[in-house]
């Protein structure tokens, strides 16, 4: 499958499938990511959200912001709720009671319901193999709940439960890399994407769909109110989250990495640090020891994406 | 056509059912002593003798999550567990009803860690009690059988439209081969309907579910769920009266032995009804006015049902699988005391626990509850409840 750019400006679909009106905070990476999302997705999908920020705006009896169909169940078990429903799918398909065209079950969670609570049933998922589509939209806390860390919050981040302090430097250690625990299950298809590249997001969002099996995207997606940025910045902090090398853009088909936006010089993350109050503590010694481990990992990255 | 009496272990028979009910998705997660119901459908789909899709979750957390997903695109689907299974997915349990998911699910009884047994109680059972399921306990494997194709049934219809769990006593049920009249696919011809849930999550009709409720909202949502478990009774009591009708097995809420004109009567609910009726048998013969009361229908709870049965007894001697902790002593006990108090003529009350962890209740062990209970009725007693075969 090689990368062919399906949305243009021209191409994108007017109809905005994750209705406005939904009460996510002004200036929402995470709401501007999943409408992003839905329009690359159509209408031919079962959507299955985890407990959330993006479930808790869209949804309150008797409103919804949903046009397509979707099930909201608990806050862990997406990946399993969305295997029972392909399941369910093929099965009803095979047995003709249902005659419909293609559906594709999407299943979306924050990085709390994906890398921490929902990991097991994720990996079950993936390692079963079942045709559907995982997002993550990682905010790097467990927002809806108020800004605690999640093993996806970067190191030096202050979050409510990993304060910064006297003794404390905020978030202790370091961003869980789920995107390869991913890749470990010799999936198809995982990709890293940014509203902030709406056009890549979308395109990595077709390609999950038409790849076969479990297909894995992780977003990062600004969260100004926990970020402590302005509400004007998500686009920016997303621009600059992938030209320091924080969150590099790259897919990996059928195990093999491919950067989609490759630096021959990366901006200094201090450049994506310095808006944020969640890093304001953050001395020169942290801010050194985390960029040395972003080049280092961008390296080791731009060399898996150089192997053959 | 009455099809044949064959031996057969009680878990088989139950997965037979689900079978016969051509269920379209099985997801579950193996635990002693539910193993036997799971591994003969994972067979099943594997020799072709069943068209479903079998999902081998890694939990049981995940199992009910899945037969979320999958009901409600609108295929039909089983699970079994126990135990600590029940417990792992008891979060899951409460939602399938608030969704009104028809999953229908066997729970071959368990004690619940710790210790660890993997013996028969009904802690399990216990744990879910109000989460908004349809539930009944099997006393024997022909009920094992009949009540789980029933469930399809009361499940599935679109005035219930909730889960239903049919609790079997694990090992003393589950794996017990009993002789049991099996029904064949032509017999049951149209007594359960194909399944249509009314709106079910497809892209031609898109409808949101499981949507949050703030405080204006939530108590109608729980008020609508409890009205509906609560009418669910009488498609229950009609898919019984229908099921008798057609196959010559009759099933109510709650059945009497030798209960009419008895004084006392000893209330069990699941297997230990059967061991009951020996020691019952017993006592008629030397001229004691004693009877038995099985309860079968568990949730909704057969209020008027119990009154009924116990109208004329003066003792009724509650026997739980089940201790509440630092409570009453037997939960099934609490409901009784519960549908009665209020009653212009109320009969004495007496808790019992036994059974905990596999231990066996004998005959024997039934009598003595029986005179224990009276000489409780007559002379009271400053506890609460009594456990039996304590060893000190
Ligand atoms: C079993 C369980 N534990 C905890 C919670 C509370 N809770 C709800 S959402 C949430 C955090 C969600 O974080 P994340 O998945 O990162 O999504 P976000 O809100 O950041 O988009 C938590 C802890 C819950 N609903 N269920
Ligand atoms: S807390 Fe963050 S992720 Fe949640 S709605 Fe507000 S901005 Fe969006
Ligand atoms: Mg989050």
């Amino acid at each position: 499958m090689d990368k062919f750019t399906v949305f243009t400006p021209q191409l994108l679909p007017q109809e905005e499938l994750f209705a406005s009106g939904h009460r996510a905070c002004v200036g929402c990476g995470e709401a501007l990511a999943v409408r992003l999302v839905c329009k690359a997705l159509g209408r031919d999908v079962v959507i299955v959200n985890a407990t959330g920020c993006m479930e808790i705006v869209s949804s309150q009896i008797p409103r919804t912001s949903w046009k397509v169909p979707w099930i909201h169940t608990l806050f862990e078990n997406t990946a399993s709720v969305a295997s029972g429903a392909e399941a369910g799918l093929k099965i009803l398909r095979k047995k003709d009671r249902y005659s419909g065209g293609k559906v594709t079950v999407v299943a979306m969670a924050g990085d709390g319901g994906t890398s921490d609570i929902g990991l097991q049933a994720l990996s079950g998922a993936m390692e079963r193999g079942h045709n559907l589509l995982y997002v993550c939209y990682d905010n790097e806390a467990y927002m809806n709940t108020g800004v605690q860390r999640s093993s996806s919050t970067p190191l030096g981040a202050s979050t409510t439960t990993s304060p910064a302090g006297e003794k404390s430097v905020g978030q202790f250690s370091w961003k869980k890399n789920m995107p390869a625990i991913a890749v470990a299950h010799n999936i198809s298809y995982v990709a890293t994407a940014s509203p902030s590249y709406p056009f890549d997001l979308m395109d990595k969002v077709r390609k999950g769909v038409e790849a076969t099996g479990t297909s894995y995207i992780h977003i990062l997606s600004v969260c100004p109110t926990g970020w402590r940025c302005g509400s004007d910045m998500a686009v920016t902090l997303g621009r600059l989250a992938v030209e320091t090398g924080v969150f590099p853009l790259y897919e990996v088909e059928d195990g093999k990495y491919k950067l989609s936006l490759d630096f021959p010089r990366l901006r200094p993350v201090r450049d994506y640090l310095k808006h944020q109050g969640r890093f304001r503590h953050l001395t020169d010694v942290i801010i050194d020891k985390i960029q040395d481990r972003v080049t280092d990992e961008y390296l080791k990255l731009r060399r898996k994406a150089s192997e053959d | 056509m009455m099809s044949q009496r064959v031996g057969i272990e009680i878990s088989l028979a139950v997965a037979e059912v689900a079978k016969l009910a051509d269920v379209d998705v099985v997801a579950a997660y193996p635990i002693t002593p539910q193993t036997h119901i799971v591994e003969r459908l994972a067979e099943l789909v594997a020799n072709g003798e069943l068209s479903a899709e079998y999902i081998p979750v890694e939990s049981e957390h995940s199992a009910m999550s899945a037969c979320l997903g999958s009901s409600a695109v609108g295929a039909r689907t089983f699970t079994a567990t126990a135990g600590q299974g029940l417990e792992l997915m008891h979060e899951v349990v409460d939602v399938a009803p608030s969704l009104r998911l028809p999953i229908v699910m066997a729970v071959a009884n368990r004690a619940l860690s710790g210790p660890l047994s993997v013996w028969c109680d009904h802690s399990d059972a216990m744990g879910v009690r109000d989460c908004g399921w349809v539930q009944m306990f099997a006393e024997n494997g022909q009920a094992a059988f009949d009540l789980s194709l029933c469930a399809f049934r009361i499940a599935e219809d679109p005035s219930v439209l909730l889960p239903t769990m049919v609790h079997l006593d694990g090992f003393s049920l589950s794996h017990v081969i009993e002789p049991i009249s099996m029904l064949e696919k032509d017999e049951l011809e149209g007594f359960i309907p194909p399944y249509e849930h009314p709106f079910p999550l497809r892209p031609d009709k898109p409808v949101t579910m499981g949507a949050f409720a703030p405080p204006v909202i939530y108590t109608e949502t729980r008020k609508a769920q409890e009205v509906a478990l609560r009418s669910s009774k009488k498609v229950i009591l009609q898919a019984w009266k229908e099921f008798g009708h057609r196959f010559g097995r009759y099933y109510s809420p709650v059945e009497g032995y030798k209960s009419k004109e008895a004084t006392t009567l000893l209330l069990t609910m699941g297997s230990f009804g059967e061991t009951a009726t020996v020691a019952i048998d017993r006592m008629r013969d030397n001229g004691e006015s004693v009877g038995l009361i099985n309860l079968r229908l568990w949730r909704p709870f057969p209020f008027d049902e119990i009154r009924q049965a116990v109208r004329n007894a003066d003792i009724v001697i509650v026997f739980d699988r089940c201790l509440s902790s630092g409570g009453p002593g037997g939960p099934v006990c609490s409901e009784i005391r519960s549908a009665l108090y209020g009653e212009k003529k109320q009969p004495q009350v007496v808790s019992f626990i036994g059974g905990l962890g596999g231990r066996d209740v004998t005959p024997d062990d039934f009598v003595n509850v029986i005179r224990r209970g009276i000489e409780i009725a007559e002379k009271g007693s400053d506890e609460e409840y009594e456990m039996i075969g304590v060893r000190e």
